[in-house]
């Protein structure tokens, strides 16, 4: 536990002095935040202010896309000279992808909150009480934690930090076939039944609820589910992985 | 049990697919001694440290490290070791003292404590000016230094260092051979792998020599060089007669040959009596040879002399 926490606090240092990839993670869900409220959002009809409508699918893109840079910077101690000397001081591999999981969680907690700076600049305007507000700080953390470890797992599979970097480009995507940004119902017929069974859905789904004061239903535990559900089989992937890859 | 060697060996092999890399290693290395590994590339140097550092198991054989067994007790090996690989295991994002009260941190120091040990090494190791810069800014010798210091932070019994100066220029390797002679002071077994003959003779009090996965010779650097004679005359022939003529004469005893070029390589201890006998005796005319230089015996030579072949320059097979 020791360990974890000592590198937690190098994976924060290394994180504070790689700036460009933290505002790279802040910049692009700010810009598409702009894209969709002032370019598309006029021609979408959610039935609500679009600002509205699409700030919880803004939030996932931010919180999924920086998780995502985890598996990079999991790759890069893997492929560096770094794991050998950590091996040999005996620290497990737990450690190691807790570290960098702990300072993911950090950093996009903070770049959560500045997103939501700029969605109040621009308009958006919830109608949380501070109970839900406290409820949606915890699904975003919860999601940020799921996807921050799975990530680290392809970090534990990729050859190199390059290759690693692939998967930001899925957590970039995966929140367009969802409610993120246009209602399920303006999509194709046989896409409904992925966009509304994916992961991403029910965590927008409880967000945008209790954001908006509205009903949160049952996509609350579907969300919780599958965070929890990514997030176990994630930390038991990461060890048989790190395992595998230091015989 | 301290009379029991620090490093122990019997028998280790490894393959990695159909590539052997390590065919019976066997090795004993006393406490409180350098001990180099010498070999090309690909002749299992580095696949050797990575077992005797508890970081990849052997197919085959048994290995003890500070009196507890590489598979089975690795653990307790991981307390008593350090590893400086051949890759600077330090962060170019943080800076030296980062590094260092870090390492310190990992292997179970306080806070202030870490700190202490991080400034005494900084200062050790002539990084004191440089310890609030990242490493990024470092040069090649100062980012070694840090790397070993960084392997030392919580004070080891067996020090493995996997060529520690490759890729250094020549004052940096000096300065490199000072802080590991300096090591072996604290009464440190100290385990040093080398490609460069000259490396190994200056750190080690006793040299492996190690070839396709076996270790050739083994002996002082003292009783390597006498089996090498240490020197290579180096004949030039006058034409191609001569050179086919001397290359009779010298048998067995040739140690190089380029017909291209028509010179000749014969081992000498390079005095001047026997320089002047061999010269009598390959060219009695005195017409055959045209001129003739002395040089140092290189790896190529102790190979030769040890294998009866040169040094097989295979893929780099470490690091897998």
């Amino acid at each position: 536990m020791s360990d974890a926490i000592v590198l937690t606090g190098r994976a924060i240092r290394l994180s504070r002095r790689n700036l460009d990839a933290v505002i790279t993670a802040m910049l692009l869900p700010v810009m598409l935040m702009l894209v969709f409220v002032y370019f598309f959002g006029g021609a979408i009809n959610t039935g609500t202010e679009y600002v509205t409508y699409v700030v919880p699918g803004v939030m996932l893109l931010c919180a999924g896309f920086g998780s995502a840079n985890t598996a990079v910077t999991v790759s890069n101690d893997m492929t560096g000279g770094i794991i050998d000397r950590f091996r040999s001081l005996d620290i497990g591999g737990t450690a190691i992808v807790a570290g960098h999981v702990a300072a993911s969680v950090l950093r996009n907690a903070v770049a959560t909150a500045i997103v939501f700076g700029v969605a109040f600049l621009i308009g958006f305007r919830p109608d949380a009480d501070p109970l839900q507000w406290s409820a949606v700080a915890g699904v975003l953390l919860l999601f940020i934690l799921a996807i921050s470890w799975l990530s680290a797992c392809f970090g534990l599979i990729a050859r190199s930090p390059e290759a690693a970097g692939g998967f930001t480009f899925l957590m970039m995507f995966l929140p367009y076939p969802s409610s993120a940004f246009v209602p399920i119902g303006t999509m194709p017929g046989w896409l409904h039944g992925f966009a509304e069974n994916q992961p991403v859905t029910p965590v927008i789904e409880t967000l945008r609820a209790l954001l908006l004061d509205q009903p949160v239903g049952d996509s609350a535990w579907r969300a919780l589910v599958w965070c929890g559900g990514i997030l176990a089989v994630a930390i038991a992937c990461s060890g048989a992985l790190f395992r595998r890859r230091t015989v | 049990m301290t009379s029991e060697p620090a490093i122990e060996a019997r028998g280790l092999t490894k393959s990695y697919g159909e590539v052997s890399v390590l065919r019976g290693v066997d090795l004993s290395v006393a406490r409180g001694s350098v001990f180099a590994l010498l070999g090309p590339n690909g002749a299992g140097k580095t696949t050797t440290v990575r077992i005797l550092a508890t970081l990849t198991a052997p197919d085959a054989g048994r290995a003890r490290v500070a009196g507890f067994d590489v598979v089975a007790e690795r653990h307790q090996v991981r307390r008593a070791i350090s590893l400086t690989g051949q890759y600077a295991a330090v962060d170019e994002n943080q800076t030296g003292e980062e590094n260092l009260r870090m390492m310190g941190r990992l292997t179970r120091l306080g806070r202030a404590e870490a700190r202490r040990r991080a400034q005494e090494l900084l200062e050790r190791f002539d990084l004191a000016g440089a310890g609030r810069r990242t490493v990024g800014t470092y040069s090649g010798g100062m980012r070694r230094r840090l790397d070993l210091a960084a392997g030392l932070v919580g004070r080891p019994e067996v020090i493995f260092l996997d060529e520690p100066t490759t890729g250094l220029d020549p004052r940096s390797r000096q300065a490199m051979w000072e802080v590991v002679k300096g090591l072996v002071g604290d009464g440190v077994t100290v385990f040093p792998t080398t490609q460069y003959l000259e490396e190994a003779d200056q750190l080690a009090d006793r040299i492996a020599v190690v070839d396709g996965g076996r270790v050739v010779a083994e002996g002082t650097s003292a009783q390597l060089k006498e089996r090498v004679a240490g020197q290579r005359l180096e004949l030039v022939l006058g034409g191609p007669d001569a050179f086919e003529e001397t290359a009779r004469r010298l048998g067995a005893r040739l140690v190089r040959s380029d017909a291209d070029r028509l010179t000749l390589g014969v081992a000498t201890d390079g005095s001047a009596a026997q320089i002047r006998a061999l010269l009598d005796e390959l060219d009695p005319g005195r017409r055959a040879v045209d001129r003739f230089t002395v040089r140092g015996a290189t790896l190529d030579d102790v190979f030769l002399a040890l294998t009866g072949h040169a040094t097989t320059h295979d893929k780099e097979t470490s690091g897998v």
